[in-house]
């Protein structure tokens, strides 16, 4: 077995003459990685990568060792702000759309396990989108994500959208359910907030390349960088100057 | 299921275009009433011979009925010897060269049925009395006079251009319009001087001042029968009946009736057969239900079978030019050229390919529906948002997939108001189909027109009217039934 779940090398991707990714990456099997870093800076065209949905200009994106056919990205559970839900089908037919063909009594037994690990109330389920709150709809997204029992989940800016407390809700059960289940997860953010609660391992993006990589703590103790600091500091300032 | 009936649609569509074997003899006429009349006599004597035959009442003008004749959808029609020179055949007018052109291209004309209909100009009398005007020289002299010609005169070659360079006319205010409203033109007194035939009824009651020919510009028009040389004899001994039977009064006499009266052309003729020729008279007028019921029939197959027949192309080119950007453009580009063409204009061209009756009609139905289904499902397909996209093709759903569990039925609101565009336009549209014989509520509205007849005309444009807004609200319906509830719903007030 691969340690490595994703392997990204030589990779690069620009918008016209704007270079938006440009690294050398392997992600561990089993951590959770968070991509951190300013709006603009290419994590969520990294995770795009991954998951398969862009092509890069050079180098070669693997997962698990082999390419990210449409069969690949089956084995990936992918979640993006606001929850990406289908507006016409409820949550339970959004939760059992990657399942269409399974036979109905496995999916239902499987929906109600993972309404029971995500918390959502089984009343719930029959509701469309627009009737569910914001957090309720990650809540499903997140059922979806998980529904063919995915090796590896990506999360793009999944709290973006939510207040703080629902946020602080959903970051400790999510940092339960990635315990419990020990899948490899990657979730792009720029709130330190998601970093410190989730991650095994944070990467700093600037400009489409890594400005630093390790554990949260190493970046606000041994900052590469000064603009390390300097992102760290502008989400810290203000409960700072509360403080003095 | 709904494979199979859009099998049985396209099945029915063709069967309609492909009936025109092993049927009657079909008789043809013009549309104004001493063509419908002889048309209708004509019918009369051939089906008094024993002969199984149809009347295809008031299928357009001269060039709809001669194409018609040519291609052999109809068998025989009411014609004009001066129309036959002057316009068909841009011949010399005398009979030998008319019976060797027209035995050119197989068809034969009949002696004359007795009276003669040529052009003549007719002056509204208290404007002829005032200028005194008796002969079209005389016009010259007012430039100011308002003309009103029939669209086919303005037209044709010994018509408007030719008689004002023969006259040397210096008037500016001249206007093409239908003959029939030109006639009220000319009561109102919103016109002067009008083009008119010699046997119109009109003429009895309005009393116009006629303006004498003296430079003798009008050919003579003797009314005659053609028919194609392949006519059975028994059809041909029948309408030999016809040939110097009507004196021009008596035609002036059944214009009248028609108009003035209100007769049923069907009443008239049967009259005068019986008087003539001792045919019994056996017509019984439908009521009015029946009729409006079988103009519904009509109408209702038309706009069906042309909106589905649309839905079947439209909605596939629509997801092809969403999903293919290079064909985007020649596909909305071509259905929206389409949808330029003057709709008479369509109707005409369809005839030489299509025949007359429901086939040519359905299909230019078909061409007017297809823009606004084609262009509503490329913008039901575009207006996904991104993020819903990404989710599709994230969850590892193939291309027919993502098209049929999330784009459609995203797309669905959309594509539906494209089908409800169509279907409304088709319902107005249907009415001109009447103009090339394939009934509806058109067919009351252009007697109707025809006939001066208000009651008519209501025959025809209120069930045109109501099934409009039925449409509107079958559509309501239908939002219900194939849209997601979970589309129709209002956003959380806290989400």
């Amino acid at each position: 077995m691969l340690r490595d779940m994703f392997r990204l090398r030589g990779v690069t991707k620009s918008w016209g003459a704007l270079l938006a990714v440009d690294v050398d990456l392997e992600l561990a099997r089993g951590r959770t990685t968070v991509l951190l870093g300013p709006s603009g800076c290419g994590k969520s065209t990294l995770l795009r990568l991954l998951m398969g949905l862009l092509a890069p200009d050079a180098g070669e994106v693997t997962f698990d060792g082999g390419p990210l056919t449409l069969l690949a990205r089956r084995r990936i559970g992918y979640v993006i702000q606001e929850g990406g839900l289908f507006p016409h089908l409820t949550a339970a037919e959004n939760v059992s759309l990657p399942a269409r063909g399974s036979p109905r009594t496995a999916t239902d037994a499987r929906i109600a396990a993972l309404g029971e690990l995500v918390q959502l109330p089984r009343s719930l389920l029959s509701r469309y989108p627009l009737q569910l709150s914001g957090g309720q709809r990650q809540r499903v997204s997140l059922m979806r994500a998980l529904m063919l029992d995915p090796e590896a989940l990506l999360l793009d800016e999944p709290f973006g959208a939510l207040d703080p407390i629902i946020r602080a809700e959903l970051q400790q059960d999510l940092g339960r359910i990635a315990k419990q289940l020990g899948k490899t997860i990657v979730m792009v953010t720029h709130d330190l907030g998601d970093a410190a609660a989730l991650a095994d391992e944070v990467i700093l993006l600037r400009d489409g390349r890594v400005v630093q990589r390790g554990p949260l703590t190493a970046l606000v103790r041994e900052p590469a960088d000064p603009f390390v600091t300097h992102f760290i500091e502008a989400q810290r300032a203000p409960l700072r100057r509360l403080e003095a | 299921m709904r494979r199979a009936l859009a099998a049985a649609l396209l099945a029915l569509l063709f069967a309609a275009a492909g009936c025109h074997s092993a049927r009657p003899l079909a008789v043809g006429s013009k549309k104004f009433t001493e063509s419908v009349l002889l048309g209708e006599l004509a019918t009369r004597l051939i089906a008094d011979g024993g002969v199984a035959v149809r009347h295809e009442a008031q299928l357009g003008g001269t060039r709809v009925l001669w194409d018609a004749l040519l291609a052999g959808r109809i068998d025989v029609y009411p014609e004009y010897t001066g129309t036959l020179c002057q316009e068909l055949l841009h011949s010399a007018c005398d009979r030998a060269t008319l019976e060797r052109a027209l035995a050119e291209r197989h068809l034969v004309m009949t002696p004359s049925l007795g009276f003669a209909d040529g052009y003549a100009l007719a002056a509204r009398s208290e404007v002829a009395a005032r200028l005194h005007l008796a002969r079209i020289s005389d016009l010259a002299a007012h430039p100011e006079l308002r003309l009103g010609f029939s669209e086919e005169f303005m037209a044709r070659g010994d018509g408007w251009p030719a008689l004002r360079a023969r006259y040397r006319l210096p008037h500016k205010d001249v206007r093409g319009m239908d003959h029939d409203l030109a006639w009220r033109g000319l009561d109102a007194g919103t016109l002067d001087v009008i083009d008119a035939y010699s046997t119109d009824a009109e003429i009895g009651y309005y009393r116009p001042t006629l303006l004498t020919d003296d430079l003798g510009h009008f050919t003579e028009y003797q009314a005659v029968l053609i028919h194609r040389d392949t006519l059975l004899p028994a059809a041909r001994a029948a309408l030999a009946r016809l040939f110097g039977a009507i004196t021009a009064s008596e035609m002036i006499a059944m214009n009248a009736r028609a108009k003035r009266d209100k007769v049923p052309e069907a009443r008239i003729a049967a009259d005068f057969a019986a008087a003539h020729f001792g045919l019994a008279a056996v017509t019984a007028p439908d009521g009015v239900a029946l009729r409006v019921w079988r103009r519904t029939v009509e109408h209702l197959t038309l706009v069906a079978l042309s909106v589905a027949a649309a839905i079947v192309v439209g909605i596939p080119l629509g997801i092809v030019a969403a999903r293919r950007r290079r064909l985007r453009r020649i596909i909305l580009g071509g259905s929206g050229l389409l949808q330029t063409i003057p709709s008479l204009a369509l109707l005409v061209f369809m005839i030489p390919l299509f025949g007359i009756g429901t086939a040519p009609a359905l299909v230019a139905l078909v061409v007017y529906s297809l823009l606004p289904i084609v262009r509503n499902t490329v913008a039901g397909i575009d207006g996904i948002a991104p993020p819903l996209r990404e989710s599709a093709a994230a969850l590892g759903l193939t291309s027919w997939e993502r098209l049929r569990l999330v784009e459609l039925p995203l797309a669905m609101p959309s594509i539906l108001a494209g089908v409800q565009t169509a279907a409304v336009i088709a319902v107005g549209t249907a009415t001109l189909g009447a103009l090339i014989g394939a009934g509806g509520y058109g067919q009351p509205i252009l007697t109707g027109i025809r006939l001066d007849d208000t009651r008519l005309i209501l025959e025809g444009a209120v069930p045109a009217a109501l099934l409009a807004l039925l449409v509107q609200g079958l559509f309501d319906g239908v939002e219900r039934l194939l849209v997601s509830r979970g589309l129709r719903l209002r956003p959380r007030a806290d989400a």
